[in-house]
C-alpha cells in the first residue's frame, strides 16, 4: 500500500545567529535583518515523509503558512523531493498566535484531503512552543503521536512509531488518517538534488508570475499561468477567501495569546569579582569558596 | 463573573503512578495564583489506582481533586486523556489550568488548549496575576505569563485578554515545590470515563523508560558547558573538574544541539532550572534561555574568553581566558587546597 502524505513546513528568522544589526536599539526586533531558513525540525519532517515514500511509494506535499517570500522555502521543499507545495498566505493570518495559525492548517488540510498522514516538526525555532502540530490535529479529530524518532513501518492502514518520552521511549501503532510530529534526531535531511534545482528554481506563485509580466505587455497572467501548470512549476497559493475561513479566528485577531509587553535583555553590567586567569588566581578562587562554605 | 472562573487548576502527571515533580512544583505556584484570585485551587489526575496519589495534592494545597480513574486510562495516552481533560474544562471553565513542560504535559495541552479555545503560552518562567490595561481596555486579574523569546533577545509578557481560560506550560524546577505544613482538607470527586472505540486509534506497543541517573536538581555542585567548549573533546574536561569537586556536568541548549551532550542534563528555559550552592559556567555566553534556569544559583563562576560575555552579568566571580587553560589550573588549585 502507498501513502499520501502532507508536511507542514515552516521558515524561521535563524534566531541562534542573531547579531547586533537584528536588536534595535530600543530592544525590538528588526525583522528586515533576520536571515531566515528553513526550521530544522521540519525539513526532517519532510525527510521522513520522503523515506517513507521512497519504501511504499505514493505521494508527499508540503504546505507552508507565511508571508510571500515563503515561496523560497517551498522550492527548497520541491528540490529536496517534494512533488508538490502549496502556499497558504494571506494578510488575515498575520500576526496569529498557535491557536489561529493552527485553524487556518486545518482548514487548509481540509482542503487538500484526502491524506494518510501529516507530518510537521515538533516544534519551530522561532516560538519553541511545540503547540501548532497537536492544536491542528485537533482541530481534524486526528490522532497524534508527537516527538517520532522514527517510523517502524506502515502497513495496511496503521503505521508503527517509534516516539521519545521523558527517560525512555515508546513504540505506538497508530490508525491512519494522523499527524505526526518530528524530532532533530529522526533522519538526517537529503540534500538538494542538482537535476531538480534546475526543474524547479522556476517554480513560481502566481503573485510572482505577476511580478514577471509587469512591464512586459507581451505576456498575459492567464496565459503565462497555465503554461507554468502545464510544466508542473506552479506554486498554488491558497488565501482566506480560497479556503473560505472564519476571519474572526485568523490572525491576530483570532488569536487568544497576545503580547502585553516587551523588555530587551539588558546585558551584562553586574557587579561580581573579577579572578585572573592563573594559578595564583585559582588558589585565591578556592579560598573564597571555602570563606563560602562551599568547599571544605 | 461565576465562582467556578476562579478556580485555578493543575494537571497532575503520573507514571506508573508516580507523580511528576514538576505538578508538585505547579501546584506550590498555583496555590499562590489562587490566593490572588481569592479563587480555589484544584487537581486533575488521570490514571488508575490512584487514590494515595490524589491525597497527596492535598500537601500542596489542592482543595479538590477531579479524578478520572479506570484501568484503560493506566498509561498516558494522547486521545482519552485529552477528552477528559477538555470536557472538564469545558463543564468547569477554571480561570488557569497549569500543565507541566514536559513529553506528556506539551503533548495534552495543546489539544485541550485547541477544543477549548484557550489561550496557551509554552515554557513560561514565571506566572502573576494583575490587571492589565490592552488596547485601552481595563482587564482586572488576568494571568502574566512571562517568557523569554526571540532567541532569548526579548522577554515577553504574554496575557489572555479575552479568553475565559488561560493556559500555560512550564518546566521542571522553574517553580519551587512547597509542602504545607499541614495538609488541607480536600475531597476527591470522581471523574466518569467511557472508554470510546475512538480513545485506541493509537495504541502503546512497548515502553522502555530508564530511572534517570541524573538528578541535576538535587546537585550542590553543577559544573556546566556551552557551546565555547569548542568540541566534543574539550567537553570532556568539565567531567574531570566535577569528579574532583564532587558536583554533576550540566550543559546549554547549544550544548546539546552540538551534540557535546545529552539533553538530560540542559540547563535553562527548555531544559531543567537549578539552583545549586555553586555553578560553574564554562565556555558559556550567558543567554537569557541559558540564565533563566541557573541564576539562581547560590554562587555563579563563569569562565569565558570573551570578556562582554551576558554570563559576566550573573555571575560572582568572573574569570576571563580560555577554558581550557583555566580548568586544569582550577583542579590543581582545588587538590593543592583540599586533598
Amino acid at each position: 500500500m502507498s501513502y499520501h502524505s502532507i508536511v507542514m513546513v515552516k521558515q524561521v528568522p535563524d534566531t541562534a545567529n542573531i547579531s547586533g544589526q537584528v536588536m534595535k536599539p530600543d530592544g525590538t526586533v528588526n525583522r528586515s535583518k533576520l536571515p531566515t531558513i528553513f526550521n530544522p525540525e521540519d525539513k526532517v519532517a519532510l525527510e521522513l515523509a520522503l523515506q517513507l515514500r521512497d519504501r511504499y511509494g505514493g505521494t508527499v506535499r508540503v504546505m507552508t503558512m507565511g508571508p510571500l517570500k515563503a515561496s523560497d522555502l517551498l522550492r527548497d521543499c520541491l528540490y529536496m523531493g517534494a512533488d508538490e507545495a502549496i502556499l497558504i498566505s494571506d494578510r488575515k493570518f498575520a500576526g496569529a498566535d498557535t491557536l489561529a495559525t493552527s485553524y487556518v492548517l486545518s482548514e487548509a488540510l481540509r482542503q487538500l484531503a484526502p491524506y494518510d498522514i501529516v507530518f510537521a516538526g515538533r516544534q519551530a525555532i522561532d516560538g519553541d512552543t511545540a503547540q501548532v502540530g497537536p492544536q491542528t490535529a485537533e482541530k481534524l479529530g486526528l490522532p497524534q503521536i508527537t516527538y517520532a524518532e522514527a517510523i517502524l513501518q506502515a502497513d495496511g492502514g496503521k503505521i508503527t512509531v517509534k516516539r521519545k518520552v521523558d527517560r525512555g521511549f515508546e513504540i505506538l501503532e497508530g490508525t491512519l488518517p494522523l499527524l505526526i510530529t518530528v524530532i532533530k534526531d529522526a533522519a538526517t535531511p537529503r540534500p538538494f538534488m542538482a537535476k531538480r534545482v534546475m526543474a524547479y528554481k522556476n517554480a513560481h506563485t502566481l503573485l510572482e508570475l505577476e511580478k514577471m509580466i509587469e512591464g512586459n505587455s507581451l505576456l498575459y497572467l492567464d496565459q503565462l499561468k497555465d503554461e507554468y501548470v502545464s510544466k508542473g512549476l506552479f506554486i498554488p497559493t491558497l488565501t482566506a477567501d480560497e479556503l473560505d475561513v472564519d476571519s474572526e479566528r485568523c490572525g491576530l485577531g483570532g488569536s487568544p495569546t497576545k503580547v502585553h509587553k516587551i523588555e530587551s535583555v539588558i546585558l551584562g553590567g553586574g557587579a561580581h569579582e573579577i579572578i585572573p586567569p592563573t594559578k595564583d588566581g585559582m588558589h585565591a578562587l578556592i579560598d573564597k569558596l571555602m570563606e563560602d562554605h562551599i568547599f571544605g | 463573573m461565576s465562582e467556578n472562573q476562579q478556580q485555578v487548576w493543575v494537571f497532575i502527571e503520573q507514571r506508573e503512578g508516580k507523580p511528576a515533580d514538576v505538578s508538585f512544583e505547579l501546584l506550590s505556584k498555583g496555590r499562590k495564583l489562587a490566593e490572588s484570585l481569592h479563587g480555589e485551587l484544584k487537581a486533575v489526575l488521570i490514571g488508575h489506582d490512584l487514590q494515595a496519589l490524589a491525597a497527596e495534592t492535598f500537601r500542596y494545597g489542592a482543595t479538590e481533586v477531579l479524578l478520572a480513574d479506570h484501568p484503560e486510562l493506566k498509561h498516558y495516552n494522547t486521545l482519552p486523556y485529552s477528552r477528559i481533560v477538555s470536557e472538564l474544562v469545558d463543564q468547569h471553565q477554571p480561570r488557569i489550568v497549569l500543565f507541566g513542560g514536559t513529553f506528556i504535559g506539551r503533548d495534552l495541552a495543546p489539544r485541550v488548549a485547541s477544543h477549548t479555545r484557550s489561550g496557551l503560552t509554552a515554557d513560561c518562567t514565571d506566572l502573576q496575576i494583575s490587571d492589565v490595561t490592552y488596547l485601552r481596555k481595563d482587564y482586572s486579574q488576568l494571568l502574566l505569563q512571562i517568557r523569554p523569546a526571540f532567541g532569548g533577545n526579548i522577554i515577553a509578557t504574554i496575557i489572555c485578554p479575552d479568553a475565559p481560560v488561560q493556559m500555560a506550560t512550564v518546566r521542571e524546577g522553574v517553580m519551587e515545590k512547597i509542602p504545607l505544613a499541614q495538609p488541607v482538607a480536600g475531597r476527591i470527586t470522581p471523574v466518569p470515563y467511557t472508554p470510546d472505540d475512538a480513545d485506541q486509534l493509537v495504541r502503546i506497543i512497548e515502553q522502555h523508560h530508564e530511572e534517570s541517573k541524573v538528578n541535576l536538581k538535587a546537585a550542590p555542585i553543577i559544573v556546566s558547558g556551552g557551546y565555547g567548549m569548542g568540541n566534543f573533546q574539550n567537553f570532556q574536561i568539565l567531567y574531570d573538574l566535577a569528579h574532583v569537586i564532587g558536583g554533576e556536568v550540566a550543559g546549554t541548549r547549544a550544548a546539546v544541539d552540538a551534540g557535546f551532550i545529552d539533553h538530560v542534563r540542559q540547563v535553562g528555559q527548555t531544559g531543567v532550572t537549578v539552583r545549586p550552592k555553586l555553578y560553574i559556567a564554562c565556555g558559556i555566553s550567558g543567554a537569557i534561555q541559558h540564565r533563566a534556569g541557573m541564576s539562581d544559583s547560590n554562587k555563579i563562576i563563569a569562565i569565558n574568553d570573551d570578556p562582554d560575555a551576558p554570563i559576566f552579568g550573573v555571575c560572582h566571580y568572573g574569570i576571563v581566558g580560555d577554558v581550557m587553560d583555566v580548568i586544569p589550573k582550577l583542579i590543581d588549585a582545588y587538590k593543592h587546597k583540599l586533598k
